[in-house]
Order: structure tokens, then C-alpha cells, then sequence
């Protein structure tokens, strides 16, 4: 990423058909853009998938890009939340080295961090730890002095806070407040 | 060969049960989208629809080049103001699509593609003729569908002539695999009708945002319309000449925006960009507010980004919100429909006299006029713009011309002043040599009645010219008006300007183009000298027939002005003065 491009983050509702993710991602790839991460699932509705895509961009770029994100027809909406207060989380299954004499700094390190150990094993363990991108990485430089085996990371997914939900279709956005009263703070 | 006459095979369609196979229910809907005319090339994953094609009305010309049929499709939809297909097999049918394809993404032709696939057992499987088309075609289409079952036939198909044809028009490929070509399922054309998957983005300005480009307008001393191809695909020509002359504000036309405005109107400029005439681009450059009416500020329009037209302020008109500040940030974005747009802005607009702008741009006119070739004494060489001016007032200026890539289509948008909208045919954004020979064929299944020139040089021509035994075999009547200058013109003109003359592959060697012309039975003309012009393009209009004639003109003329790719718009190259400079070009 250059000076002017800082991560954008793209909350795209699109049709469940083959095919709907290349047209996505082919118009990042046509740019030069590279994604830094991608999460797609089912939503609410049946035969409506979202998609959070975080892509390295400038603001000029972004906002070409989310224009012709609307222009496939397999896309139903997108909204560029950058700048928009959200809750984002991805999750990562870290499995690190410990043997007997470390296993119980690792404990003690992933309770702080509200994580779980989800295997043990005579001289490993998997950890898993759902968070912020900032979060994951601190986990991650604390276990890396005991040996980082094998990592396995999602992609971000992102809802923005408060009543307002990313437009699931265009002209169907509820109430949207800036001053929302209910906006909460990471816990 | 048919059998049976279509009305006796119609009626026992309906006694039939409404079961149909795929091919069938293929032309059921060309038949239903009002389809007369198709542009196509059998083999074998197309093959079912091709038999059932003998029971339906829909025309099939046959092209010699599946590129070919794509333009033809493309000329169509520009001619007519439709939506042109074009049907290829598998394979090699489709990718020979993609040229065409392009072409009309960049120029926004609504054109809709058919084209076979391998059974979808075989997809996959690097079946024989087996290409992913769907894959190749997805950067350069608006939409493509890959349909592996009957029943999703018509749903696809009518809903590709919706994509194609609605907001900013673009083409659509709909590649439909052997098997569902082969079974049958129910066909219902009413519950295939597109379905609202999305709200529509019927796009409106917010009256504020009217009303501060209201504001703008009514102040602007030294305003200039920038008229492009939305015009035309808008339908918005009235309404443009109503706003320009309200307002008394000159108008430059694009390359696809001319015949938007009438040439003769005294508030047109002419066509702007790097072959603008000077007047325009200094115009636009001194400009206090642009008006960009349906164009997109390609870079062959503005030169150099950061130096074009600094004093102006901008508001862009435009259907598709995807190109505003693309390449030009603008003051004030009105995104929709140019005609609507333009309907609810002229009552608000003041009537302002700016007649020391306009005298202003008329002074300019002097300087470009003694260099015109036109003005210049006869040397006894035939130049491209005699051929080009002659043509014009032969046909006065009522023709449908249909130009092909390079120095001889630079002439034409210079020379041949086009009054009505659908009269230049042109590949203007992708710039596709061979276009023009397939897509006037097109021009003329959409408009029959109309005179349809092609005008191509000896290099794009030789790219499609098989083409001719179409036109043969089709028994319609084109004119071809051949700008043979022993160069690949356009490029030799930059070898010239930027790599010190040095002619690298840019001479071409032609066939005689006449005797050729005679051996696909066809009228061909050779012409060398200006006497001979006018004769040989009144025997090529009184031919009931289609004529060729191969201009050979002066081989190392340029296209003037020019400004150079990435300049600024106001540094143009300009043919020299002869009544200040000496010597040649440059």
C-alpha cells in the first residue's frame, strides 16, 4: 500500500449463484487491487449471501469501486463502511509448540485474552481467538516466542452498529441516526 | 431450404404442446423480443438451434467471421437504435466474439451474443471446441449467463435483452450448453419476464443539486456543452439544441457525440479531443464552466489531466454513476437519465447573451481555416479530405457512414459534417480495426433505405473483408470508399511525430481493391487524381447495387491538428501555415 491508500472495507449483499465471486473479486484484479482479506456466508434471507471485503485502496479508488460493484447485476448492494463506526471481527486457529514446562503460560496467556484452548496435545495446543484484526495480531506476537506451528485465519466480517444495518437493498435502509444513542463500545 | 412455409409450420407450432426444446424456445424469444434479424455462424454445440431455426421468421445472415457478425450486431444496434445479436458455436465461434464484444462494451452498443457450449457434462473436461466464454467474456461484458437447462433459457434471454438495453447500454452474452439446446421442458414467456432482483437504479439529481447547476450556468460567461454519445443513446438531441440555444452556449461534440448536434447549427464547434479543430480545444481550455452532456472525459478527449481546462468549473450529466470523477473531478455530478435532466433544467435556464464568447471563438477560425487543406492550392495530389469532402457533398451529407480505425476516420468526423444522430458509425473507444465492413452491413439490415458508405483504410479493410461475400450473399446494397494510402496511416503518422520516421511495419501492400470487388461480383473502381472523385461516386450511388472504390490518396499525409497522447489540450501539432512556415510537415 502507497502513502494515500489505507484499508477500505466493502459490505456487499449479492445473489448466491456461481460465478457472483469472480465477477467481485475480477473487478478488484482488474485494478491492480490486492484484497487483504474476504468473508463470504449466508444472511437472513435465503439466497443472499454478504460479503466483507477488505482491499488496500485510496479514497478516489474506493469510491470507483464501489460504483461499479453496483454496476454487476449479481450485486444487490454495496456500502463502503470505513468510515462508519462497526463492530469487526475475524476469528484465527493458532496452534502453537508447548510443551509441558510452557503449556501453563499459554493458558494464562490465552485467558487474558479470551481465548480458548481447543486441542491439547503432548507438545501442542490449538488456541482460538475471536477479535479485532489489532487483537489477533497482539496474540499472535505473544505466542510467538513459544513456536507458532500453523495459523489458520477467516476474513473480517463487519456490521455497523446501532439499528442502521448495511443497506440490504437500495432505498430499504432503517432508521440511521449519526447521534445513535445506542452505540456501544468494544468490550 | 424450407420445407414448409413458416405460417403452415407456425400453426402446427400451436396445435403442438407448449413442451419445446431449448433451440426452440431460443427463437420463440428472439421472435417475441421483435428480433427480424440475426448475425451468425453454425457448428457443432450451436447446431440444434440452427436446425430449429428453419421453423422460425428471425433471418439468419450468414457471416464469414464470427468477429464480423459481432460488429454487424454492434452497427445494427447504433444504426437502429435496437438491439442487435449475433450467434456463434463453441470454442472458436465465441472467442472470435470477443473483439466484437469489446467493442461494444466500450462504446456502449446494446448487442446480445448466443453462443453454443458443450454438453455441461463435458464442461469442463477440455471437450472438443470447449472454451469458458463466460470466464473470457466476464471484464468486457455488461452481464453473461451460462445456461446448462432448458427452462432457464427464456428467463436468461429476455432478461439479457434487459440488461443490454436499459440504462447505460452494453453487451450481453448468454452461452447456453448443447444438452439444454436439446431438451425440452414448458416454455411460458410470461413467467420468464426479468424479474426485479435489485430496485432499478433509476438515478435523479436532488433538486438542490439542480438548482445550484442552475446557478453555474446562468453566471457563466465563457461556457462550453461537451455533447457526447449519451446524447444519441438518450435520445436527448432536441433537448440539447433547445438548452445551447437558450442559452446561447457553443457546443464540441465527441467522436460518438457527432450528429448529435446538427453540424450546421452556428452554436456547433465541431468535434474536439486530439483531433480537434484548434478553435474547439482552446474553447474548452479558456472555458469558465464545462457542461459535459453524456461523455466520459476520455483521455483521447482531454490530453493532459492536470492542465485541462483549469478555469472551468465542471458539471457532468450521466447515467452511470461509475464515471463521475473517473478521470475529471467535477463541481456538480447529475446522474441519470441526460433527457430528463436536460427537460428539467432548460425552463430554469437563463437566456444570456454571450456573443463576445462566441465572437471570441469564431476569431479563432481564421488561423485554422488558411491552414485547411481545403484552402490550400492544388498540388495535383488527391488527399483524403477532398475524397472525404466530396463524398459529403455527394450524398449530402445524408448518408449513414460507417468508418473503420485510424487517419481516414479522423477525416471523416472532420469532414463529412453530420446533421442527424445514428449517421457515424464508429469504433471510438476500443478503436477496432475491420470494424467497419461488418457493422455497415448491420447498418443497413437496421436501416434498408438509408445510403450506408463504409469509409476504411487499405489496412483495417484487409482485417474483414471477407465480409464482402456477405454483403453478396445478403444481395444489399453498401458503398465502400476505400482510403488506400500504402500505410498503416495513423501509426506511421506517430512514427513520424515521435519515432523520427522510422517506418517500422508500417508500409502494407494491397490487392488491386477493385478487381477484388469484381471477383466477389461486386462494382470496383480505382480513382488517383481529384477530377475522378466526383464520377466514380455518382456511378457508385446509381449502382443498385454495392460498389467498392479505392481512393488512393497522398501517402504520407497526417491528421491535423494533433494533440500528442498525454500533452496538453492546447499544445496541438498544427499543419503547417504555408502562408508563414516553410517546409514540411512539422
Amino acid at each position: 500500500m502507497s502513502e494515500s491508500e489505507k484499508l477500505h472495507i466493502f459490505v456487499l449483499y449479492v445473489e448466491n449463484q456461481p460465478g457472483v465471486l469472480n465477477r467481485v473479486a475480477s473487478l478488484f484484479r482488474r485494478r491492480a487491487y490486492n484484497i487483504e482479506s474476504l468473508a463470504v456466508g449466508h444472511t437472513e434471507r435465503p439466497g443472499i449471501s454478504r460479503m466483507t471485503i477488505v482491499a488496500g485502496i485510496s479514497e478516489g479508488a474506493a469510491q470507483r469501486v464501489e460504483a461499479n460493484l453496483y454496476k454487476l447485476v449479481n450485486v444487490l448492494s454495496v456500502e463502503d463502511v470505513t468510515h462508519i463506526s462497526t463492530i469487526a471481527r475475524s476469528v484465527a486457529l493458532i496452534k502453537v509448540e508447548a510443551p509441558e514446562e510452557s503449556r501453563h503460560r499459554l493458558m494464562e496467556i490465552a485467558r487474558v485474552f479470551r481465548a480458548r484452548v481447543v486441542d491439547l496435545a503432548p507438545n501442542s495446543m490449538i488456541i482460538e481467538i475471536t477479535g479485532t484484526e489489532e487483537k489477533i495480531r497482539a496474540l499472535e506476537d505473544l505466542l510467538h516466542p513459544f513456536g507458532i506451528l500453523e495459523m489458520v485465519r477467516t476474513g473480517q466480517v463487519v456490521m455497523t452498529r446501532g439499528v442502521k444495518r448495511a443497506r440490504a437493498r437500495q432505498g430499504e435502509t432503517l432508521s440511521t441516526d449519526p447521534g445513535d444513542s445506542d452505540v456501544s463500545h468494544s468490550v | 431450404m424450407r420445407c414448409r412455409s413458416p405460417e403452415v409450420y407456425k400453426r402446427e407450432r400451436e396445435l403442438r404442446n407448449v413442451l419445446k426444446t431449448g433451440a426452440e424456445i431460443i427463437w420463440e424469444c428472439l421472435e417475441r423480443q421483435g428480433v427480424k434479424v440475426v448475425f451468425g455462424y453454425p457448428g457443432g454445440a450451436i447446431l440444434p438451434t440452427y436446425d430449429a431455426m428453419t421453423r422460425y421468421s428471425v433471418h439468419h445472415v450468414l457471416v464469414r467471421h464470427e468477429q464480423g457478425g459481432t460488429h454487424m450486431a454492434d452497427g445494427f444496434a447504433r444504426a437502429g437504435g435496437g438491439v442487435g445479436v449475433a450467434i456463434a458455436t463453441s470454442g472458436p465461434g465465441a472467442t472470435n466474439m470477443v473483439t466484437g464484444i469489446a467493442t461494444a462494451m466500450l462504446d456502449s452498443s446494446p448487442i446480445v451474443c448466443i453462443t453454443g457450449q458443450v454438453g455441461s457434462k463435458l464442461i469442463g473436461s477440455d471437450a472438443f471446441q470447449e472454451t469458458d466464454i463466460t470466464g473470457i467474456t466476464l471484464p468486457i461484458t455488461k452481464h453473461n449467463y451460462l445456461v446448462t437447462r432448458a427452462q432457464d433459457i427464456a428467463p436468461s434471454l429476455r432478461e439479457a435483452f434487459h440488461i443490454a438495453a436499459s440504462g447505460r447500454p452494453g453487451p450481453v452474452l448468454v452461452d447456453i450448453t448443447k444438452d439444454a439446446q436439446n431438451s425440452t421442458c414448458e416454455f411460458d414467456w410470461d413467467a420468464a419476464a426479468p424479474k426485479v432482483r435489485r430496485m432499478e437504479p433509476v438515478h435523479f439529481p436532488k433538486p438542490d443539486a439542480l438548482e445550484k447547476a442552475l446557478a453555474l450556468i446562468n453566471e457563466a460567461q465563457r461556457p462550453v456543452i461537451l455533447a457526447g454519445h449519451g446524447i444519441i443513446l438518450s435520445g436527448a438531441m432536441q433537448e440539447a439544441m433547445k438548452f445551447a440555444e437558450k442559452a446561447s452556449i457553443p457546443v464540441a461534440e465527441t467522436l460518438l457525440g457527432l450528429g448529435g448536434f446538427p453540424a450546421s447549427h452556428p452554436l456547433s464547434l465541431g468535434m474536439m479531443g486530439m483531433h480537434g479543430e484548434a478553435w474547439v480545444n482552446t474553447a474548452i481550455q479558456e472555458s469558465d464552466l464545462l457542461l459535459a452532456f453524456g461523455m466520459r472525459f476520455d483521455d483521447r478527449v482531454t490530453g493532459n489531466l492536470k492542465t485541462y481546462a483549469p478555469t472551468a468549473k465542471k458539471i457532468h450529466i450521466e447515467i452511470d454513476p461509475a464515471e463521475i470523477n473517473k478521470n475529471v473531478r467535477v463541481d456538480i455530478p447529475l446522474i441519470g437519465d441526460l433527457r430528463e435532466i436536460l427537460q428539467h433544467l432548460i425552463p430554469g435556464v437563463k437566456q444570456t447573451d454571450r456573443g463576445a464568447w462566441l465572437a471570441y471563438i469564431d476569431s479563432l477560425k481564421t488561423d485554422s481555416a488558411v491552414r485547411d487543406i481545403q484552402n490550400l492550392p492544388d498540388s495535383g495530389h488527391l488527399y483524403a479530405a477532398h475524397v472525404i469532402h466530396d463524398l459529403w457533398r455527394a450524398t449530402h451529407g445524408d448518408a449513414v457512414v460507417v468508418t473503420d480505425v485510424g487517419q481516414h476516420q479522423m477525416w471523416e468526423a472532420q469532414y463529412y459534417h453530420h446533421e442527424k444522430p445514428r449517421t457515424l458509425i464508429t469504433s471510438g473507444g476500443l478503436g477496432t480495426m475491420g470494424f467497419a465492413l461488418p457493422a455497415a452491413i448491420g447498418a443497413k439490415f437496421a436501416r434498408p433505405d438509408a445510403e450506408v458508405w463504409v469509409v476504411a483504410g487499405d489496412g483495417g479493410f484487409q482485417m474483414t473483408m471477407p465480409e464482402l461475400a456477405t454483403i453478396v450473399q445478403e444481395k444489399i446494397a453498401i458503398k465502400i470508399a476505400i482510403i488506400n494510402n500504402g500505410y498503416l496511416g495513423m501509426v506511421r503518422q506517430w512514427q513520424q511525430f515521435f519515432y523520427d520516421g522510422r517506418y517500422a511495419s508500417t508500409p502494407i501492400i494491397s490487392p488491386d481493391f477493385a478487381k477484388l470487388a469484381e471477383a466477389f461480383g461486386i462494382q470496383g473502381m480505382s480513382v488517383r487524381t481529384r477530377a475522378e472523385v466526383g464520377p466514380a461516386l455518382e456511378a457508385a450511388r446509381n449502382n443498385p447495387g454495392p460498389a467498392l472504390i479505392d481512393f488512393h490518396v497522398e501517402q504520407e499525409d497526417s491528421v491535423y491538428p494533433m494533440v500528442p497522447a498525454g500533452a496538453d489540450l492546447h499544445n496541438m501539432i498544427r499543419r503547417p501555415n504555408p502562408l508563414v512556415e516553410k517546409g514540411s510537415d512539422v
